[in-house]
């Protein structure tokens, strides 16, 4: 058996979720998690308070019923998984450094934000600043594996460090901005400027806009890569797979930084 | 030697003496079988012997596309040495010099183990700037730019300090006919064994040694006691029915595999026969005080 929370009602105040992953909530029993606060205001809001507690097993924890109030779901969890069905809020999984967090309806912006290694899936749409680094910080999502399969906003993959990251539906504007290494994926259609001032790293962008000027054409790419990539994605996401699989064309950019990063297209 | 005899072929009461060594293994991908197989040829071509040629190397079998990571035919390549500074350095310089030349091939690491060798972490130097890092699906990448596209090559691979080396045996036939027949026939199923090569030529080794020599400069020379030639000018190990030796000598990644390929190589001379093939089969030892893994033919007969 699982721990489950299932949501009494809507909260009345944005709660911060960052307590409720597997490795804080190790050796509590239901009464103790029950008392955790979740307030991000002066007026109290606990787990007991929230939801209905279902004592079990934390390496996986369960939420029913979701909320845009929800911030910071799994965020900074190492170990085990974390399941929200419904939507969630702000910085879902940031900084999640191992095991696996799962949101079945749609988040607000930041999600994924400077994940270090694990996974994150959602499976409705993300905000703004997917996998982005907060303010201040050098760098994005840093390892691990992220997938939408919904639509996510701007400048997702911002200052993208290491890791991969799979859209299935469309992305905004600014995809890949400032992008420093890594892999990022789009299926759906993409806004304006993509790769803008991206240094090196991938974007693969199965239905490209027409692309900025300053990315220069390389020329039809059938390299191994491209097929050892797919075939690895192949049970993440198999549009992925499929645009590995087929002629893909090769351009790199932005020359007005470092030139070294690239966008395959579609031949 | 008072041994056993199965189908008429006389099994000595003897064992191969064989020693810990370092192997690991490798995929080599191509566009296609020839090209694949050709990067793997061209790799472990001069790695007969630890002896003269730094390490012991060869193809333990074609894999198929179905099973390569990037969907391509590919061979499996073991390679074995006796320390695992030598290994490194031959790694790479096979790699740098067989692999990475050769046309639209990729490399990746094939063994699970606990320690690790540079592959591509060293040979991306070569991309003077263009190669690029690529980790994903818990493994490590280097894309190196090239000619023909990119040579795609995993960044290190594994190696085991268990593997095995020195398993032999020595076939002793009438004539060179029959003995080459034997050997040949030992070969063929042995190369079927997963995890063990056979690094002579063909598998097989007309000029087995002992050790040391009547020259200071020379630590090993010809095993004169299976030298038919011979066998009136010295303490011949041959019997007055034989006329050839051949031997065939196997480097596995475990102790199991070696033992698997003699196993099946004594099989397929057993089932040959003395009339078609050979007549007596040993096994070269140093007294059983040397190496520590011992292969007893009495053991492995059929």
């Amino acid at each position: 058996m699982t721990l489950v929370l299932s949501l009494k009602a809507q909260p009345p105040q944005r709660l911060d979720l960052s307590s409720l992953v597997p490795h804080l909530l190790k050796g509590k029993s239901a009464k103790e998690i029950a008392e955790i606060d979740l307030a991000t205001t002066k007026e109290p809001a606990k787990v007991g308070d929230i939801f209905r507690v279902r004592a079990g097993s934390v390496d996986e924890i369960r939420f029913d019923g979701g909320s845009e109030r929800f911030d910071n779901l799994g965020a900074g969890s190492t170990t085990g998984r974390v399941v929200l069905t419904g939507d969630a809020g702000s910085n879902v999984a940031r900084k999640l450094a191992g095991g696996e967090v799962i949101v079945t309806g749609h988040v607000g912006p930041y999600a994924g934000s400077g994940i270090e290694s694990g996974r994150l899936e959602i499976i409705g749409d993300a905000g703004d600043f997917l996998a982005a680094p907060r303010e201040g910080e050098m760098h994005g999502m840093s390892g691990g594996t992220l997938i939408v399969r919904g639509t996510v906003g701007d400048r997702a993959g911002d200052r993208l460090r290491r890791g991969t990251v799979i859209i299935e539906g469309d992305a905004g504007d600014w995809l890949g901005s400032r992008l420093v290494a890594g892999t990022l994926v789009v299926l759906g259609a993409v806004g304006l400027n993509p790769g803008y001032l991206m240094r090196r790293g991938t974007l693969a962008l199965a239905n490209p806009p027409d692309l900025p000027p300053y990315f220069v054409d390389c020329g039809a790419y059938f390299a191994a890569f491209a097929p050892v990539f797919g075939r690895a994605m192949k049970p993440e996401s198999a549009g992925t797979e499929r645009l590995f699989r087929g002629a893909l064309h090769r351009f790199a950019g932005d020359m007005s930084v470092l030139g070294k990063g690239e966008i395959f297209v579609p031949a | 030697m008072p041994g056993i005899t199965r189908n008429g072929v006389r099994i000595d009461d003897s064992f191969a003496e064989a020693f810990p060594m370092r192997g690991t293994a490798l995929l080599i991908t191509g566009p296609n079988r020839k090209w694949a197989r050709q990067a793997a040829v061209t790799m472990t071509g001069f790695a007969t012997s630890v002896i003269g040629c730094g390490v012991e190397a060869g193809i333990d079998g074609d894999v198929d596309p179905r099973d390569t990571p990037d969907g391509r035919p590919g061979v499996r390549v073991l390679m074995f040495a006796m320390s695992s500074n030598e290994l490194q350095n031959q790694l790479t310089n096979r790699v740098g010099q067989c692999v990475l030349t050769s046309p639209g091939s990729a490399c990746f690491a094939d063994l699970t183990a606990p320690d690790e060798l540079k592959l591509g972490d060293l040979l991306r130097y070569f991309g003077d700037g263009w190669q690029i890092s690529k980790k994903f699906g818990g493994r490590h990448f280097w894309r190196i730019p090239v000619m023909d596209g990119e040579f795609l090559c995993e960044a290190t691979t594994s190696f085991t300090k268990g593997a095995v080396g020195g398993g032999n045996l020595l076939i002793c036939g009438a004539d060179y006919e029959s003995t080459l027949r034997a050997a040949e026939a030992a070969i063929e199923q042995m190369d079927k064994v997963k995890g063990a090569i056979m690094p002579f030529p063909g598998g097989i080794v007309r000029s087995g040694s002992k050790v040391g020599s009547r020259y200071k400069v020379l630590h090993a020379s010809t095993n004169d006691a299976f030298c038919p030639t011979l066998r009136g000018q010295v303490a011949t190990a041959l019997d007055d029915d034989l006329g050839c030796v051949l031997e065939i000598v196997i480097d596995g990644l475990t102790e199991a595999a070696v033992a698997e390929a003699m196993r099946v190589g004594l099989a397929a001379i057993v089932k040959l026969g003395p009339k078609k093939g050979a007549r007596r089969v040993s096994a070269g030892n140093y007294g059983g005080k040397l190496g520590p893994f011992h292969f007893h033919l009495k053991e492995l007969a059929p």
